[in-house]
Order: structure tokens, then sequence, then C-alpha cells
């Protein structure tokens, strides 16, 4: 009788200790929330991580459908990387009570709010929405500002680190790469732009302050009356007029975004409208974060430069 | 006397969370709050290597020494300890239909020719504690004499903690049959409830007191197994021990108290799946039943049993969630076991035992057209097979609902309907209605 319970505990022991090595040896599971802190994760966890994103590059992060396949994702998830300034609000609190995984839950190492730390602008003093469709924790566009992407990738080696342990050297080296291979494209990118430091654009949502403010640029308006609300036919009369006084010549437009509204704007202001999609995916040879910034920098240099 | 108590009830509740609104707290960033949070343990403790010790045991991490500094600017705590959100529902139209509670007979329906609020919620939910979430919806009303009336309807706790996927709830909530049972009426598609659902559940559908336990299956796609365990009595529980029930088979009311225990309850299970069949297809299939007592007699009983399908295409760049295109369809029967019973209002007249049985369906199809613009058509049949007892509640019935609705955002909505119906014994009917929804507050998110 003694003799079948040492058994059964070394069996038991046993099993416990090959669950422990394969928990160690297993890729850390990742979802992001959106492709470009899914590419960051990667960056990070390199080959130690797998990661998912839940929208689709091309998708309106605002308006993603909570299907219901997410919630097996998230089950099953060691880690979610989410925005952290409600841009997610509209889908992800349902998807997350129902996925039932407390290693995502609020305040758990998995669960990993990419904002922290970030000095999110536009915090809105009250809570009005006739002021449109505005976040309470500030502008939730900041992830094409390499300086926040750093933040970002600081925040998830940080929890990967306390997460998976054996790998945090691993992590921490691939943040230092990651920082460095940022301070190098940042000098880059700001010198490919550099030229065009305070020239007037126009964006069709609130969503490109961030990059904006690092790199000289000015915004002019938004097609947007305000944010969320569809462009009037009388606010886009007043953004026309307000383009012409300011020789503002390009108009940047995400893919989900009403191009066309964009278009006839430009064709009463002599214009550009430029693709300028944040999620990396989006456009062609764009799967990283680094080569979206690539193409959304080159895209708007040569734009600004073909206006002058 | 009782609705300005409950209102007075509300306006304190109201006022009691307002200075957590406004009140904002001090950020604190989640690293330092972890650090102190361990220092203090370790204060507390007897012995600093015993605490080392169980964080080893527990697999608790030691202080993270790689950790960043203190960030520039923690997440600001905004809002309160819980969400509250108001949602109301303004109806304003004409039927050529003399009986209009007859065809619009569930509780949030259009009623009267002119103007009518049908439903105006407050809904107030937050996490409990870090083991469950607690959710409530009041509902206030006016009703087709123009007085008001308020009701509980839902008020239950949801755990978020259970081992093995699985999930409790607990309280008062609609029963999780089929697609639209469950859902409140701002976000249906259309004005009106389906005439299946008020045949099967009444006007307010089927909701009762109860448990309902939750398990998703470790399927590689998404499965979901749902049992609720309700009280079968009440008005809420049409087609069980429902005070109204007379109208269904015509029978004297066995008004016993419960008595046979378990068998007494209503048991509604439920399976649900769901798969993307393209990166913009994902389709929702579900099957429910509902088992429980009626009360045409001391061991009558009634079985409903439900199927369900959603199908929804989204195009990869939709702006605010459009273009799009859905399919909702679902078909319910019953089977009413009615016992022998005494015909209510007749001396001595007495109805047979006979099983009741009646089917009913509806489908719709509801096209985003262009951002914030949807075009909806839903065509709906009843049926019910002839009993000892002839009411309307049972007759034939179809109808046909085309609607075009416009989101000025995601908080407010306005949409017209125009409904044909057809009753057999009665004949055609033509309705318009308008709606006008606004919500102010808290906004839940969408389920799929």
């Amino acid at each position: 009788m003694k003799m079948k319970m040492i058994n059964r505990m070394a069996a038991l022991g046993l099993g416990a200790v090959s669950f422990i090595s394969a928990q160690a040896t297993a890729q850390l599971k990742v979802v992001a929330t959106t492709p470009d802190l899914a590419s960051v994760a990667r960056e990070i966890g390199g080959d130690r991580v797998n990661v998912v994103a839940l929208a689709k590059p091309t998708e309106d992060p605002h308006f993603v459908d909570a299907k219901p396949s997410f919630i097996v994702t998230l089950n099953r998830a060691d880690a979610l990387v989410e925005g952290g300034a409600e841009l997610e609000l509209g889908w992800l609190p349902p998807l997350l009570e129902n996925s039932r995984n407390s290693k995502v839950a609020a305040g758990a190492p998995g669960r990993i709010v990419a904002s922290e730390g970030i000095r999110l602008l536009e915090i809105p003093t009250s809570f009005d929405r006739s002021k449109g469709d505005i976040h309470s924790l500030g502008n939730p566009h900041y992830m094409i500002d390499p300086a926040a992407a750093k933040i970002v990738a600081r925040n998830i080696a940080s929890h990967f680190s306390q997460l998976d342990p054996k790998n945090a050297a691993t992590y921490n080296a691939n943040l230092a790469r990651f920082n460095s291979r940022i301070d190098t494209k940042l000098a880059e990118w700001e010198k490919q732009l550099a030229p065009y430091r305070g020239a007037k654009i126009v964006t069709y949502h609130r969503d490109f302050i961030y990059f904006a403010q690092r790199f000289g640029l000015t915004i002019v308006d938004e097609l947007e009356p305000k944010p969320g609300i569809s462009p009037s036919p009388a606010h886009l009369a007043q953004v026309i007029g307000e383009m012409k006084r300011n020789n503002a010549k390009i108009i940047l437009v995400q893919p989900f975004q009403n191009r066309k509204t964009a278009e006839t704007v430009a064709r009463q202001t002599g214009a550009t409208v430029i693709d300028a999609p944040q999620q990396p995916g989006a456009a062609s040879n764009t799967s990283s974060y680094f080569d979206n910034m690539d193409n959304l920098v080159r895209a708007i240099a040569s734009a600004l430069g073909g206006a002058k | 006397m009782y609705i300005k108590q409950t209102f007075g009830a509300l306006a304190l509740l109201v006022c009691s969370a307002m200075p957590a609104l406004t009140g904002a707290q001090v950020p604190v960033p989640k690293s330092k709050q972890d650090s102190i949070a361990r220092a203090d343990s370790i204060a507390r403790a007897d012995s600093i290597a015993l605490v080392k010790q169980l964080e080893r045991e527990l697999g608790a991490q030691s202080a993270d020494t790689s950790a960043p500094a203190a960030p520039a600017q923690g997440p600001v705590a905004t809002g309160s300890y819980m969400n509250i959100g108001f949602v109301a529902l303004t109806d304003a139209g004409w039927s050529t239909a003399h009986d209009i509670g007859k065809i619009e007979r569930g509780d949030h329906d259009p009623k009267v020719n002119g103007f009518t609020i049908p439903n105006a919620e407050i809904s107030l939910d937050g996490n409990v504690d870090p083991y469950f979430k607690g959710f409530s919806n009041i509902v206030l009303k006016i009703d087709s004499a123009g007085d008001s009336g308020i009701e509980l309807e839902e008020a239950y706790g949801l755990t978020t903690s259970l081992p093995w996927n699985l999930q409790l709830k607990f309280g008062q909530f609609f029963a999780e049959f089929g697609r639209q049972n469950p859902q409140h009426p701002h976000s249906w598609a259309f004005i009106d409830a389906p005439l299946v659902l008020t045949r099967m559940f009444g006007p307010d559908g089927l909701r009762s007191q109860g448990m309902r336990l939750s398990w998703l299956l470790p399927t590689p796609f998404y499965t979901e197994a749902l049992v609720a365990v309700m009280n079968a009595t009440g008005e809420t529980a049409t087609s069980f021990r429902s005070p109204e029930s007379s109208e269904i088979h015509g029978g004297v009311i066995d008004d016993r108290p419960v008595s046979n225990g378990f068998s007494d309850l209503l048991i509604v299970p439920r399976v649900n799946t769901s798969f993307d069949l393209t990166e913009t297809q994902t389709v929702v299939l579900g099957v429910s039943g509902a088992f429980g007592p009626n009360n045409s007699g001391p061991s009558a009983r009634t079985q409903i049993y439900g199927a369900d399908l959603y199908w929804k295409w989204k195009a990869p760049t939709a702006q605010a969630g459009f273009p799009f295109l859905s399919l909702q369809t679902e078909a319910m029967w019953r089977h009413y076991d009615a016992a022998q019973r005494l015909e209510e209002g007749q001396l001595l007249a007495t109805l047979p035992g006979e099983v009741l049985k009646d089917r009913g369906g509806y489908a719709q199809v509801l096209w985003g057209i262009k951002p914030r613009i949807v075009a909806g058509l839903r065509g709906e049949f009843e049926h019910g097979d002839p009993g000892s007892f002839a009411t309307d509640l049972r007759d034939d019935q179809t109808r046909w609902s085309p609607n075009l609705t416009w989101y000025p955002t995601e908080f407010s909505r306005i949409g017209v309907q125009y409904n044909y119906d057809s009753r057999k014994a009665i004949g055609t009917d033509h309705s318009l209605w308008l709606q006008l929804q606004f919500l102010i507050g808290a906004h839940a998110a969408h389920k799929f």
C-alpha cells in the first residue's frame, strides 16, 4: 500500500517535472491587439515567442469585430499586449470576459499595457461626447512615434522577462538591439523629413499627431469635423479654405478611411492624397514596424518633396 | 408610491457613485505598485527568508532589477468602480391593426399609434473583486396606457477566475437560448421582437432567477457549452409556470407550490460554436433547449428546442465597421404537454390531455451599405397545431419587415421599419414605425 503511494507520488513528481520542462522550452503564446504591437513583440521575443495580432492591418482598430475565434486565441495566450489607451474599448472587454484566462487578467504579468509610461497627448479635461469620440486616457495613435515604440518595447521586454525569466537575457538583448536600431532609423527618418519641417498637412482622423510632433510637421485640420464623426460638406468646405490659406498640399489617409472624400478635397486644393497606413502589413513589403515606418516616412517625404 | 421610492433609491445610488466618478486618482505606476506591495509584505513578515522561499515555491518573481525606471506618466485612473449607462428607445408610428398589442407582443415593441417609450434602461456594471463581476439592468417603460413601469430585468454576478475554463453566472438573467433572447432591445437590428420569440418566451423574453454554468471547450475552434438551472415560475417564464399560462392552454392554472424538487426547475442547455470561414467571414451556430414544468397540471411539462445561425462578412478595409453583410436566423419548436384540465371560466367543462405543438422562425439579412447606414429585411412565420382550446396566441402568422437604420454615431440611432403582418384568422395589416435611440454614459462593447 505504502509502496503504491510512493510510486504514485513519484509518477506525479515526474509528470510535474516533465510538465515544467515542457513549459520552459515552449514558446510564449503572445496575443497583440494590433499588428504594430505584434511586430514590436516579435522584435523583443524573437524565436522565444509566437505572436498573433487580432486586428487586421487594413482594419480600423476602433471597430474590430469581437469574433468568437478571438476568445479561443485569448483563452490560450500567455500574454496579451494591448494599446492601453481605449483604442480597443469597443471590442476587447467582451472577448476578455469570455476568455477566462487569468494569465491575461488586468494586473497579471501576462497583461501588457503598451502605453504605460508614454506621455499621451490630448487627455481630455472633461468627458463630453458632443466633442466626438474622444478617448478618456488621451489620443491612442502613439505607435508611429518611434520614441513611443521604444517605451512599448521596454514594457514588453519587462513583462516577457517576468513570464519567462530563463530567457530574460535574450529579451533584454533584443530590447537593446531594438532600441539601437530605432535610434539609427530615427536619425535617418528625421533626416529624410528635415527639409519639410513646418510643412502643412491634413489628415482624415486625429491619428498623426504624435508623428507630426516628432518630425516637426504641422497638421492644419482633419477631414473629420470631430474624432469619429463623418465629414460633412460644410466642414470640408472649411478645410478646403484652410488648406488654400496655409498652402497644405498633402492629405494622409489610412486604408480604412474614405479615400474618395480625401480625393474630393484634393481636387479642390491641388493637394495629393497619400496612402499612409500605420499598421505593418497593410502596404506590401511592410511586415515589420521598421518596414512600415520606412514606407510611411518615404511616402510623406516624397509627396512633400513633389509638392514643394 | 413604490415607483417613487425606487426612483429615490436609484438617485441615491447614482449620487453615491458620483464622487468616485469625479475624484481623479493619483496615478501609481504598475511596477512601483508591485515593488511597494512586495516591500510591504516583507516588512510584515517575520522572516525575509521565508518570504523568499514562498516566492520561489509559489512561482512569484523576485523583484525585477531590469524593470524600467518609473515611467514619465502612468495610466491615469478614470471613471469609477462602476460603469453607468442609460439607453432610451423612443418609438413613434401607426398601424392599421386595431389590436396592435396582438401583433406587437413584445414588452419593448411599439404598441400604440402615436408615441411611446417602451424601453429605457439603466445599466450598471463593474468588477466586484478579483473573483466576480457584477451586472444589473433596471428597465423603465411607459406602457400603452401611458403608465410608467419599472422592472429589475437583470441582476447577476459572473465569476472571473474559475478553473478549467468554467464560468458561473448567478442571479436574475436572460436565458442564453438562441441568439436574440439574451440581447437587450437596443442591440436588436429591428424595432420589435421576432414573433417566434414572443410566442415561446412571452413579452419579456425568457429570464428568471437561477445559475448558469458555461464551459469553453478545449477544441481548436470556439465551442461553448452552457447549462442554466432557473426557477420555472413567474411572468417571464412563459411556456412554463407563468400565471398567464391559461392564455396558452385555456385551463385553470394548477397553482401549487414548488413540490417536485429539481424537476420543478427550468433547465436551459445550449451549445454554441463558431468558425472563421475566411479572413472576412465568420459563422456562429447554436442549438438550445428549455425543459421545465408547466402549470396545466401537477406533472405537465414543456420542451422547447431551438437552432440558430449567424453569418457575417465584413470588408477587409471596413470603415467604422462598414460595409458588411450578415444573416441571422433562428428556428424553434415547442411541445407543450397540457394535462387534462378544467376550462377556465367554464363551469365543469374539461379540456383533454394533449400535446400543443408550435413552431416558428425568422431570418434577417442586414446590409451595412456605407458607413453608418444599414438596410435590413426580416421574414418570419409561426404556426400552432390546432388544440382543443382556440387562442390567437397560437394562431398562424407571417410577417415581412424591411427597415433602414442610420447610426449618426455608436451612441445614437434612427430607424424606420415597415411591417406587413398576415394573420390566418384576421387578415393583413400594415404598420410603419420610427425609432430614435440614444445612449449616454458607459457604452458596453458589442458582442459578436
